[in-house]
């Protein structure tokens, strides 16, 4: 049985793309069929961010249109097999998206795969909704940092009554996924605590990805970070989280923090 | 913050659990519903500006209602801006 997951969170730039292209990668290598769908419409990266970007000829939009079969519009990740992404559409706007157009495809996808990762526009309009609709798990991406909390709020108050799901009486199973963690400024009082995220928003802990200069590297290379240097913090981090989605009961590591010379000499052991 | 208390990380206060502590505030307002609130402005917004021109002649963009939400107390603050009056038509 496919599972539909979301990958949200209100506020743009905290890591949406970026940890749909890593968990998607992650899924796979554990050999389940996975594929990405990106849901910005107008605005597509996924394609971009996973290194695809040359390969795109249908897209989601011109499924739904009926313009082109979904198997012509999937392009299968040239480094994964089990890895599949369903591209945005750069030229039509949000519009072009229509709730029974999306309905029919998503079923489609839940034939196919094992997981079907959507990756959602920012904001909270027609195309975030659309993303989360047909969703049975959501990944609400946070950064520690006010105004995405803020907007993490605001989308987890969605996802629990705007949903297909939360319509038919259901809930759709949250999870938080911390990204941008940065231990030594949490550490120095500087960046909200782990702690205080997950008491404000009072939904499960997926993982805590620490900011990395790795991220941007990947991105860089068009290869999801798990791929690109899967020994990374970040890309262990996002491994780890996989593992938990797929059940597994593991600790979420806490990133520590990785201190310099100067303050090992300063502070000592630690 | 110089550069000895940034070394050391004294001499300043933290600001994370400023963060924590404005955001379990403007939460817990938004959650019993934000939609209803701003809702709740603009009526009291239409239907004071309705009273006040029934008497004086007030432009739309002279009523200001503010709200500043507070822990315990909120403060509901209206601020009419109204032209000279004639004192000839006072009774």
């Amino acid at each position: 049985m496919a599972k539909v997951l979301v990958v949200t969170s209100g506020k743009g730039g905290v890591g949406k793309t970026t940890s749909t292209a890593a968990l998607g990668a992650a899924l796979a290598q554990t050999g389940q069929n996975v594929v990405v769908v990106d849901f910005d419409v107008g605005l597509r990266n996924l394609d971009l961010v996973m290194g695809a970007e040359r390969r795109v000829v249908f897209d989601l939009i011109n499924v739904i249109q009926g313009d082109a079969k979904l198997s012509q519009a999937l392009i299968r990740d040239k480094r994964i097999e089990t890895l599949s992404i369903l591209p945005a559409s750069q030229t039509r706007d949000k519009d072009a998206l229509t709730a029974e157009g999306v309905a029919r495809v998503m079923q489609e996808l839940r034939e196919k795969f094992d997981w079907v990762i959507c990756d959602s526009p920012a904001g909270i309009e027609r195309g975030a909704q659309l993303a989360m609709y047909h969703a049975d798990y959501a990944i609400v991406v946070t950064n520690p940092e006010v105004s995405s909390v803020r907007d993490s709020d605001r989308i987890i108050g969605m996802l629990d009554s705007t949903t297909e799901k939360a319509k038919g009486g259901g809930k759709v199973e949250k999870h938080l996924l911390l990204t941008r963690y940065d231990p030594a400024r949490a550490a120095r009082g500087e960046m909200l605590r782990i702690e205080d995220v997950l008491e404000i928003l009072s939904i499960p802990l997926l993982g805590i990805i620490p900011e990395s200069e790795e991220v941007l590297r990947a991105s860089n290379l068009g290869a999801p970070v798990t791929l690109s240097s899967p020994d990374s913090p970040p890309a262990r981090a996002y491994a780890e989280a996989a593992r938990r989605l797929e059940g597994e009961k593991l600790e979420v590591t806490v990133p520590t923090e990785r201190k310099g010379l100067f303050a090992r000499l300063f502070k000592g052991r630690n | 913050m110089s550069l000895f208390s940034s070394f050391f990380g004294r001499g300043n206060k933290t600001s994370a659990p400023v963060a924590r502590d404005r955001l379990q505030i403007l939460l817990a307002h938004e959650r019993t519903g934000e939609a209803s609130e701003s809702d709740l402005l603009s009526k009291l917004h239409a239907e004071i500006l309705e009273v006040i021109k029934k008497h004086i002649p007030v432009d739309q963009d002279k009523v200001q209602v503010k709200l500043d939400r507070g822990n315990s107390v909120s403060m509901l603050e209206i601020d009419i801006e109204v032209p000279q009056l004639k004192s000839s038509r006072r009774s």
